[in-house]
Order: structure tokens, then sequence, then C-alpha cells
């Protein structure tokens, strides 16, 4: 099947020493089957690996999975790298998942995180959340 | 960014602007092709090696312990790297990014100055690559990479686009994936310059190793030579001096390769066996042979396409009319392709 639009592109990012991957890895598979390209960087990553994928990779979507507690660090510098390598954060759409504590939340959102998802989150809300995000902040169209 | 900055971008070596032209060439949006036209006069000069096999034989630990060896050479090189999509959502999980570490943890290959890495989706094709494949290694010439790896998506028997794009294809497969007849019912396993017998430490490769050589030699000539072998050459059979000859009919014996890709093994050989091929290639003029029957296949598509886009809009043709008139059965799908091409012959192509 050949179709004309442009496919979503998702970049699923672990970063840091942190390594649980079961949420990111459903993660990704979900957004496969959601009809999404999917990206997955494996375990272990640092912010400047994540920050050069996204960008070589052109994605429209960085989701950061992050278990360990060190996302108040680690995804400002993500941001920071993307920027540095010439990614356009007004484009781009940056979700967060994983154990983030309540107050971190709008703490992560005031830097320029688009949402951040907790565990439990139903996978439609994602999925949705991205399909609607993405042409949002892309103004998606032949020309972009 | 618009076409102007992307093309200056690539000059410039801005891997932003390269990123961002495949996208477009990817998406088959108008800015692709008219990036295409634009930097073709740059493209050439890059040896374009193609891995395929099985899925699970390792070809993306493969090539990124490649990478990581022509890094130490110096020399730039950029990936493509092409997983399947779903046949139902048409999404995709590329996997083959996350295999790229090199054997040195201190020197990563993710910020490489000198490594370019793309993942692309099949997008529903069949034959192991993405249709844009072709296009987006044209890109990384023109930025520069010295060599462009392409991965295939994991191929069985008769995934063997590869050959439209590749100047060198290594075909890699493990040991216990089959006997010799599962080899020598061909598809991927003709179409390789250089074969390589990976995860050699699981056991069984020699094995594995002696079914590709027979597969490799029998080929007309050799058959020939063989026929004509007498009794009393038997010694000659023993001795390996028959195979030798058979060696000698031919420029280019794809060489067979065994390798433990996971911890660098064996990969120094291929290195050299890759840049013996491209080596050969030049010097015998297969190299321009190779790229001249591919630039008429492209060029034959492309005709194609355009064919296509002109029937889709042309209003003296009527091209849904006579799709009706087939349909209802006033007239049969080859007459109406005649019809249609004396008419677009007539009127012209506008």
């Amino acid at each position: 099947m050949i179709t004309l639009e442009k496919k979503i592109k998702v970049l699923v990012a672990k970063v840091g020493l942190d390594g649980h991957d079961r949420g990111a890895k459903v993660v990704a598979r979900f957004l496969r089957d959601a009809g999404f390209e999917v990206i997955y960087t494996g375990l272990h990553r640092t912010p400047e690996e994540v920050a050069m994928a996204a960008v070589q990779e052109d994605v429209d979507v960085v989701g950061i999975s992050i278990h360990s507690g060190a996302h108040m660090t680690l995804v400002p510098k993500v941001m920071k790298y993307i920027k540095e390598f010439g990614g356009d954060l007004d484009e781009m759409v940056i979700v967060v998942g994983g154990i983030i504590p309540e107050e971190d939340i709008e703490k992560l959102k005031s830097l320029g995180v688009d949402e951040v998802f907790i565990p439990g989150t139903p996978m439609e809300k994602i999925i949705d959340f991205i399909r609607k995000k993405v042409p949002e902040k892309k103004k998606m169209g032949r020309s972009r | 960014m618009n076409v102007e900055e992307i093309v200056r971008g690539i000059e410039e070596g801005n891997r932003r602007a390269l990123a961002r032209a495949i996208t477009y060439v990817e998406n088959d949006y108008p800015e692709g092709k008219e990036i295409m036209k634009r930097i073709f006069h740059r493209t050439g000069k890059a040896h374009v090696i193609g891995v395929t096999g099985f899925p699970g034989v390792g070809k993306s630990t493969t090539v990124s312990k490649l990478i990581q060896k022509f890094r130490e050479k110096g020399k730039k090189v950029g990936v493509v790297a092409v997983d399947p999509s779903s046949p139902f959502t048409g999404g995709a999980l590329l996997g083959d990014r996350l295999r790229m570490d090199g054997l040195d943890v201190s020197k990563p290959l993710w910020l490489d100055p000198g490594v370019f890495f793309r993942s692309m989706s099949s997008r529903g094709r069949a034959g192991g690559l993405a249709a844009k494949t072709g296009d987006v290694v044209r890109l990384l010439d023109a930025f520069g990479f010295d060599l462009i790896l392409v991965e295939t998506v994991g191929a069985g028997q008769s995934e063997v686009d590869i050959v439209e794009v590749a100047d060198t294809t290594i075909v890699i497969l493990m040991p216990e994936m089959g006997d010799e007849i599962q080899i020598n019912k061909a598809g991927i396993l003709e179409i390789g310059d250089i074969y390589v017998v990976n995860k050699a430490d699981l056991g069984g490769a020699d094995k594995t190793v002696r079914w590709l050589k027979t597969m490799i030699m029998m080929d007309q000539e050799s058959v020939e030579i063989l026929s004509k072998t007498t009794h009393a050459d038997e010694a000659a059979v023993q001795s390996g001096e028959i195979f030798e000859r058979m060696k000698k009919s031919r420029d280019w014996i794809p060489p067979i390769l065994v390798t433990v890709a996971e911890r660098g093994v064996g990969i120094e050989e291929l290195v050299k066996a890759i840049e013996d091929h491209f080596e050969y290639l030049k010097k015998s003029g297969k190299l321009m042979e190779r790229r001249v029957r591919r630039l008429s296949r492209e060029l034959f598509d492309l005709i194609m396409d355009e064919i296509k886009t002109i029937l889709s809009k042309n209003k003296l043709v009527d091209f849904r009319g006579y799709v009706e008139r087939v349909a209802k059965g006033e007239i049969n799908p080859h007459s109406a392709a005649e019809d249609i091409v004396d008419k677009l012959l007539k009127v012209g192509c506008n």
C-alpha cells in the first residue's frame, strides 16, 4: 500500500543509566501498530546521541522514556543538544514517559516538553496526542 | 528550509540539510525532485556497498563494525538501513540504528561527524529496499561520503533490489540455515560479490562455506572444465588444482569469509575484500558497466512515472473513460492501451 500523506516518524529513546526498557518497547510497538514509523535507540544512550539521532533521522516526535528520576537533568540536555545540532524544537514534538513526580510535570512543560505520560496512561491517549500535536506544531503540508 | 537552503547546506556539509532533503525525497514532495536535480552533478564518487541476508544473521551488527573499521581508515561513511513496514497498518519499527555500537566504547559512532545514519521503512515495497532508497544513496553521495552502506530488510529468496543500488553486494548467512538445496535455490544467494558466514562460533560454518563454494563454482564455464576432467585428473581435483583452473576462467570469484561480527572477528578481512572488489570493478571497467545498466533501468522507470502523471492529467486522452469502457466490456484492455498510446503520441505529452 502506498500512501502519499507524510508518515509520522517517532524516536523512542532511552537515555542515561536507566535500564528499564519494557515500557519503551511496548510504546514503540503500539506506535508502529498505529501506523507510525518508529526508531528505537536501545538502552543507555547519552543526551547527545539521542539528539543527534533525532536530527539525522529528521523525526517529528522525540519520546524520552525515563524511570531513573534523572529527568530534570537529562530531558533539558537532550533538548539543548537538538537545538545545538540544528534541530528545530518549534516543529519537533517532545514527550516524556515514565515515573515523573507530579510537581516535575509542570516544570518539564515549562521547559518546552509538550506532554508527559505517567504509568497507566492508555496507549490511545498517547497515539491521539501525537496525531493531533504533530500537524499542529509542524503545520504539516506539502511545503513543510 | 527551502530548496535553496538545502542544496547549499548539502554543499557545505550541513547534516541538518541532508536530513531534511532525505525527508522531502522519501515523501515524494516536489522539493525532493528539485533537490535531486540540483545535486546530481555532485554524485558518482562514493563506493556503494549493499548488505543483505536473512533476518537475524547479523546484518546490522556487521554494518556497525564495518563503519568503525572504515572510520579508522579515515573514510567518511553514510548508512541507509531499511526495515519492513507492517502490511496492515503501514507502520514500521526501525531497529537497525540501535545496533550501531562500535568495538571501542570510547568512540561512540552516533556522534562521529564522519558518520551519517538514516533509517528507512520499506513502505510496502517488496524487494528489500524502499522505493526511494536509490535517491537517498545519491543524496549521501552528493554530501561527500566515501562509502555508503545500504542495509536491506531481512531478505528471503527473492529480495534482490539491492543490486540496483550497490556497486558491491555482501550476502550474509549463518550456519545451519538450510542445506545445499536451499543455497542452490538461489535468489539472494546469486547476487553476492562477497559472501559472509557470520556467527561462525555457533559451529557448522565449515559446512555452509563448502555448500556456498559449490554453488558459486557451478556456473557454465566451470561445468565445462569439470566435464572435460578425465579420470586421470583425479589428482588435480584432489589437490584443488581444478579449482584453481576454474578460478582462472573468471575475473571475480566471490570470496567466502567467516566472521563473528559481534566480537569483530573477520571484519578486517571483510574490509579487505570490499576494497579488493572495488579495485576490480574499477580496473575491469565493470563499475561503469554496472552503473550504466542501473541508470538505463532508472531512466526507464522515470519515463514511466512521467507518462503515468501525464495520463492522470491529460484531458484529451481520457484515461478514466477508457477504464470505464473496459469495465463495461466495450473494449479489451490491450486494444485500449494501444489506443491510448496512439492518442498520446498524436496529441503530444502536454
